[in-house]
């Protein structure tokens, strides 16, 4: 059998223009598929990465994905607030090491403002790191400093020193400017690959102080806050937007979860963000699976693609067969030929799809980690990946039991002349 | 003297067909050339398929090295043709994606006999190869690079007799083998043909419907008498009944 892989490689070179576009047909369509499975699964990655640390995450009463998407991801709106109250009483809780509150609310140029403390730099983090690097500066201080993450700071082109201005709400256009606070921007953290990059990080104070004299989104009259003359008590928060928690042991983790869900002053809801991105999954479970089965459709395509090419070449073909019956070969070898025929197609266009893949990767990894925090890095496909590559690789052996079939049953009919 | 071929009392009909093929006896000797002379429409090509075992006949046996071809499996039908009979067509004879070399070694990859009887004259197939394109006049070292599309039709029917020849089979069979070729390539076609069998012992077959070729040969028989070929229309058949 393997004469015949070499007679079937010569057969395949000499058609190299056809054969070519057929392997390409079906590398793209497997690049395709591949390539869906690969950021599908490093995105999972990738979202796991930047919840990672954190036991809890509490906010007002909502469904565990919003409060997730809201609190860490910065997509939507949080429904309501939690109280200052409540904070301190979930921070005395036994079982809880640590606690980084977040206020949310105001942005800039389209990038969310997070309130929050400086632990939030100690204890926030991706993957297995914990804590934020500072590429440039340090972190908040004084009551008008802010702190940016690397995407502002590339986007809008700020370095430590430069002035910024909040805009009340979070609509991309903002009509409510708190202009008559700017802030100065002291550092910026290095880049996480996370929603964090596209954060403005001031303090809770400094939430406090610019929605001095304002109610209900607007500010009351015209009188400008003197900011030094602001009384500290008045700077306190009376309400945040979400908790991170951490505990001493994840043993207590259903325990503080059951506490929180339970309290009685107001409705508040605590997450694990495992579960919740679990949850995420499921509800994007549909889009993952239709993305696949469109990749799938695609390769299934080029494999008929492939079916096509050997069996349009079976007519003109007629005559090598008979020719290879003269000398010698039986309508078994013809079948085996024609079969070696499919398998090497299928092999190499999954070669190349493979090839595509992690050229891709390479040329692309660093600009997807940069622009989506996915972590892309060429590499040898996974065990997975090499079962749906082996599938495939069945099925294109599969459907070339067809041209195999005809040319054998050909063959018997038209032995060693075709000339009738 | 062994006979190589012997036929007897053959008849074989196409299904729905008008024709049918009769053989009453036709038989070579090891060694031997006949001119088998055979106008088109005589059933060459139905010939050489029963002949190859690609074809069984409906009456009368085929033998070929001694062996009842029908008597055997459908893969042992294909060693014995493997084994025993190198083919020369009309035209067409090469695979184009084959180097000139390749072409010739072809039955070498069906045929484990004729793998080594090349072996062991010549020490590599290649060598076995170069011998016989060297006799054919195609010794040219960079000739034997040559694609084959790229050679003349004379050149690309020298190649065909080259691997109708390697491993010495018992029989080489041509089925119009000189057609497309002009009168000098003709002649020194035939000649090289005859100088190679000669050189191997092995029997030729040579059907054409060339009939000044037919005195070259020691012993010449005409597929038209052989082949008493019934001209029984079937829509003769049934007026026939009708009447």
């Amino acid at each position: 059998m393997s004469g015949l892989i070499g007679l079937a490689w010569a057969s395949l070179k000499n058609r190299r223009a056809t054969v070519l576009l057929t392997v390409m047909t079906l590398g793209l369509s497997v690049l395709l598929l591949l390539g869906i499975e690969r950021v599908r699964h490093e995105a999972r990655d990738a979202f796991l990465r930047s919840v990672a640390g954190t036991d809890l995450i509490v906010g007002a009463r909502a469904h565990p994905v919003q409060l997730l998407l809201y609190s860490v991801f910065r997509l939507g709106e949080p429904t309501a607030n939690l109280q200052w109250d409540t904070y301190e009483k979930l921070k005395a809780l036994p079982p809880v090491a640590w606690t980084v509150p977040i206020s949310l609310g105001d942005s800039h140029r389209g990038y969310r403002v997070v309130g929050t403390t400086g632990e939030y730099f100690e204890r926030m983090g991706f993957g297995d790191q914990r804590g934020l690097a500072f590429r440039d500066g340090r972190a908040f201080e004084a009551l008008h400093d802010a702190v940016i993450g690397a995407d502002v700071a590339d986007t809008l082109g700020y370095a430590p020193g430069a002035e910024i201005v909040l805009a009340h709400g979070t609509a991309r256009v903002a009509t409510q400017q708190h202009d008559d606070q700017p802030f100065t921007v002291v550092g910026v953290l290095a880049r996480t690959g996370t929603a964090i990059d596209q954060g403005v990080f001031v303090s809770l104070e400094a939430i406090e102080a610019i929605h001095l004299n304002w109610r209900g989104g607007m500010p009351i009259g015209r009188a400008r806050v003197d900011v030094a003359s602001i009384p500290p008590e008045r700077l306190q928060p009376k309400s945040i937007t979400a908790v991170f928690v951490g505990l001493e042991s994840r043993t207590a983790t259903f325990q503080v979860q059951r506490v929180v869900n339970e309290y009685r002053a107001e409705p508040l809801t605590a997450i694990l963000p495992g579960v919740a991105l679990t949850q995420l999954w499921a509800l994007m479970g549909g889009v993952e699976r239709a993305l696949l089965a469109a990749a799938g459709a695609a390769v299934l395509a080029a494999l008929m693609v492939l079916l096509t090419t050997i069996l349009a070449t079976l007519n003109e073909r007629r005559r090598e067969m008979a020719l290879l019956r003269a000398v010698g070969a039986g309508p078994r070898h013809v079948f085996g030929l024609l079969l070696a025929e499919a398998a090497l197609l299928t092999g190499a266009g999954l070669a190349l799809g493979v090839v595509l893949l992690e050229g891709a990767l390479w040329l692309l990894g660093p600009w997807l980690e940069a622009r989506f925090g996915v972590f892309l890095s060429p590499g040898l496909p996974t065990v997975r990946e090499a079962v749906v590559l082996g599938f495939i690789w069945a099925g294109g052996i599969l459907l070339g039991l067809v041209p195999a079939a005809v040319a054998y049953l050909r063959s018997l009919q038209d032995g060693v002349a075709v000339d009738r | 003297m062994t006979e190589v071929l012997r036929i007897d009392g053959l008849r074989f009909a196409w299904p729905r067909s008008a024709w049918a093929l009769a053989v009453p006896a036709l038989a070579l000797d090891a060694g031997e050339r006949v001119f088998l002379h055979g106008p088109s429409g005589t059933g060459k090509s139905t010939l050489l398929n029963l002949i190859a075992g690609t074809l069984l006949p409906q009456a009368g046996t085929v033998r070929v090295a001694g062996e009842d071809v029908a008597k055997r499996s459908g893969p042992a039908r294909d060693r014995l043709r493997a084994d025993h009979l190198g083919i020369v067509f009309q035209q067409f004879n090469l695979l184009p994606f084959l180097s000139m070399v390749d072409n010739v070694t072809l039955p070498c990859r069906f045929s484990a006999r004729r793998r080594e009887r090349a072996l062991q004259r010549f020490g590599s197939l290649d060598a076995a190869a170069r011998h016989y394109l060297a006799a054919l006049g195609l010794g040219d070292a960079a000739q034997a690079k040559r694609r084959v599309i790229e050679l003349s039709v004379g050149q690309q029917q020298r190649v065909a007799a080259a691997r109708a020849l390697i491993g010495g089979p018992s029989l080489v069979l041509c089925d119009e083998p000189t057609s497309a070729l002009d009168t000098r390539n003709r002649d020194q076609f035939i000649e090289l043909l005859f100088a190679e069998c000669a050189a191997a012992g092995t029997a030729l077959l040579f059907v054409s419907h060339d009939l000044s070729l037919a005195p070259r040969f020691p012993r010449q028989q005409a597929l038209g008498e052989l082949a008493q070929a019934e001209a029984t229309r079937a829509d003769d058949a049934s007026t026939g009944a009708a009447a």
